[in-house]
């Protein structure tokens, strides 16, 4: 504060001093103008404005301070910031930290900083957008579910017959637990297994007119078969028209419920269990014929929209983190580094021990930015989050909008809930006053 | 932007290493260039997602995932766009939103040069005490402002227009604006000032003659950032700008029906992010200036 003004020179005399200010006065005028009239008068009003009720009549003392804490919509909203506040600075700043020295070690790294950093030029409104058309829940055209798909259908292998029921009463059970014949069988008996609800870009395509199964000696015969054709049919009957499911898998039960043999049906849909001993069995479908295609997380859900949304937000600002990261690390004397390397130290601990404490000025720059972002985020609730979850997915700038602006219009709390996210940048605030103090 | 550093990097490699040297070097580092690809693609598949999204027929929408159109590049077509720009509500968007962000960036640098050569080169009373108050506002929240504008707004008869919204960017534009001025024109060697002091230049002459040309780096800079922020801007839009309707208040009455106004949202919303990628990439150094002397500091 005590620098020497840097310029002097200007004649001491009363005429010249006051030309002076009247000179600076020309200079400052338009931004005292601006910042009085849009910032500085309207942070007193609104402190004004929030200890009065919606109308602004009435003088209601800390009333509207504490309907912040007892109403639900803005009690989640708080919540869900403190989950953002939680989450997003330590995760920005780390996945920044961790691109910033892989792409050290790349002769590419310009490219791949241009393509990271390209999100922080479009509007966190439009990477809503963006990511509402990737969360999309049918894995057929939601990106990430479909991304997830492949990994659950190939542990998973969904079912040959996804959608299939049994076409009469005599097979018991669900397709989720698997299908039963009721009756049991015994080597030398035929049965009929027919399904019904099969769509026909589910019936595999070498299926062939099926055919009643023929008998077999110590052995038991079956067909498995899309029991429907074109205009009904007769349930339980094997008909013209209709095919046989092949690729289904039989599995064959005793009487004490033991494994005892399984068969896989031909393109008539015939199969058949041979070498029995004599006895009671039971003839099932497993449930893994009817297992369901991965269905899709529900990332715009009421549970999972904060997540989702952090996860689109960590997408748009972790280029920030990582390129003013990256210069702090241009920054840093090589020969510190090599001085650690030539006495021993591995490159993890070069990282941590030298290169982590040298950056730590900058790490904390990026977290504090991304800390004030963060309490300040609005848009991309908007734009991700369909109408019908944005109470799930609130956030308090997003939360006093609503309440001003958004149909309610309750300045008063609005009010309130802009002093609230005043109060809470209070800090940062100071803590940048205290840096350029120091500096000036 | 990532010209930061690159030279320093190329000094530390080896100028002469053997063959299997680099062999051992480029297989140690294959993991570090896998798991960078798997990130960039990461990076870039929502963007491109939204675009394929954008040609593709909107009755397609509900069935089919946008990446099918890489495998079918027939299902691709510029319906969606022909007809987003022969709808003249969105033009005028786009308009509108351009006006808006040229004025509220010419404005706030013009405001924010005056007072930033005031603060680095003017002597004053109470100036760094002043300089101190425009740091404290460079974290207010602009949900400070919304009510009270709304009403001031109201009562001057400017609520929803373009001068409207023009003026509320310039002010809050107005605080990094003349935090990242003040910071540059500093660094201007002194020398320069005095001898054209002495040579009888008005403060002014040299604000215009001396100060701007030579601020060009940093004014472009800022120039970048307060295009970027109004353009961007929804916030504002939304509170104070419902009919005069910016691009991103058009796209915001859309979404309420998201699934059957994919064809105006989807390429709606990829105009609206292809004017600030155009500028960010033309001007990328800039941007990363800005970004770094507003940051680091």
């Amino acid at each position: 504060m005590t620098a020497a003004p840097p310029v002097q020179e200007a004649p001491p005399a009363a005429p010249g001093v006051l030309r002076r200010h009247a000179v600076t006065l020309v200079f400052l005028a338009p931004a005292i103008f601006f910042l009085g009239l849009w910032i500085v008068y309207p942070t007193v009003r609104t402190i004004i404005r929030s200890f009065f009720d919606r109308k602004g009549d009435k003088f209601v003392w800390f009333d509207n301070y504490k309907s912040i804490f007892t109403s639900d919509f803005i009690v989640t909203a708080i919540k869900n910031n403190a989950i953002w506040i939680g989450v997003v600075p330590a995760l920005v700043t780390a996945i920044g930290l961790i691109f910033a020295v892989l792409t050290e070690r790349v002769s590419w790294a310009v490219a791949f900083k241009t393509v990271v950093f390209m999100p922080m030029a479009i509007s966190l409104f439009a990477a809503g957008v963006i990511w509402r058309v990737m969360y999309q829940k049918e894995p057929g055209r939601g990106a990430v579910n479909a991304g997830i798909a492949v990994v659950a259908d190939g542990i998973n292998p969904p079912g040959a017959l996804s959608d299939a029921l049994p076409s009469t009463a005599s097979l018991t059970g669900s397709p989720a637990t698997g299908l039963t014949l009721q009756r049991p069988v015994h080597p030398g008996q035929t049965v009929a297994l027919g399904l019904t609800g099969i769509p026909p870009e589910q019936v595999p395509g070498s299926a062939k007119q099926a055919a009643a199964p023929k008998p077999v000696g110590n052995g038991i015969a079956g067909v498995v078969w899309r029991d429907f054709k074109p205009g009904g049919g007769t349930p339980g009957k094997v008909e013209p028209g209709e095919v046989g499911l092949p690729g289904v898998k039989v599995v064959l039960r005793d009487a004490q419920g033991k494994s005892a043999g399984s068969a896989t049906a031909d393109d008539t849909g015939r199969f058949a269990f041979t070498d029995l001993k004599p006895g009671d069995y039971r003839v099932a479908i497993g449930a893994s014929t009817f297992r369901k295609p991965f269905g899709g997380v529900s990332w715009l859900g009421p549970k999972l929209i904060t997540p989702a949304l952090i996860l689109a937000y960590i997408w748009v600002w972790a280029g920030f983190a990582m390129v003013v990261i990256a210069a702090g690390l241009a920054a840093i004397p090589r020969d510190v580094l090599e001085a650690a390397r030539t006495d021993g130290a591995t490159e993890w601990q070069t990282f941590r021990r030298v290169t982590v404490p040298l950056l730590a000025p900058v790490l904390s720059v990026v977290f504090i930015t991304m800390v004030i972002n963060v309490l300040k985020v609005f848009d991309i609730v908007l734009s991700v989050a369909p109408g019908s979850v944005q109470d799930d997915a609130n956030v308090i700038a997003l939360a006093m909008w609503r309440t001003a602006f958004g149909g309610v219009n309750d300045f008063g709390l609005g009010s309130a809930l802009a002093v609230f996210l005043l109060v809470l940048v209070i800090p940062v605030l100071a803590l940048n006053v205290r840096r350029f103090r120091r500096e000036l | 932007m990532a010209a930061v550093g690159a030279e320093v990097r190329a000094a530390a490699r080896p100028e002469h290493e053997s063959v299997a040297a680099r062999v051992v070097r480029i297989a140690t580092r294959a993991p570090v260039h896998l798991v960078l690809v798997a990130v960039g693609l990461l990076w870039l598949i929502p963007t491109l997602g939204l675009f394929l999204t954008s040609i593709m027929p909107a009755d397609r929408f509900d069935t089919a995932g946008w990446w099918k159109v890489i495998a079918h590049p027939s299902l691709a077509t510029w319906q969606n766009y022909d007809r987003l720009f022969s709808n003249s509500g969105i033009t005028h968007s786009l308009l509108t939103t351009l006006y808006i962000a040229i004025g509220g960036t010419v404005l706030p640098i013009l405001v924010g040069a005056l007072a930033g050569y005031a603060f680095a080169w003017l002597d004053f009373p109470g100036r760094d005490w002043l300089f101190v108050v425009v740091i404290g506002l460079l974290v207010v929240p602009l949900q400070m402002a919304l009510i009270p504008i709304f009403s001031l707004y109201n009562s001057v008869g400017i609520f929803d227009t373009v001068l409207s919204l023009i003026l509320f960017h310039t002010a809050f534009g107005l605080p990094f604006a003349i935090f990242l001025l003040r910071n540059f024109f500093i660094g201007i060697p002194k020398d320069i000032l005095e001898s054209a002091r002495i040579d009888g230049s008005s403060e002014l002459r040299i604000f215009l003659r001396l100060i701007l040309p030579l601020g060009l780096p940093a004014i472009a800079s800022l120039a970048i950032f307060q295009f970027l922020w109004t353009w961007n801007d929804l916030l504002v839009a939304l509170t104070f700008g419902r009919d005069t309707r910016p691009i991103t208040v058009a796209i915001f009455n859309q979404l309420t029906e998201f699934g059957s106004n994919i064809e105006i949202i989807a390429p709606a919303a990829f105009v609206s992010l292809a004017i600030p990628l155009v500028v960010f990439f033309a001007f990328q150094r800039y941007f990363v200036q800005g970004l770094l002397a507003g940051s680091v500091k």
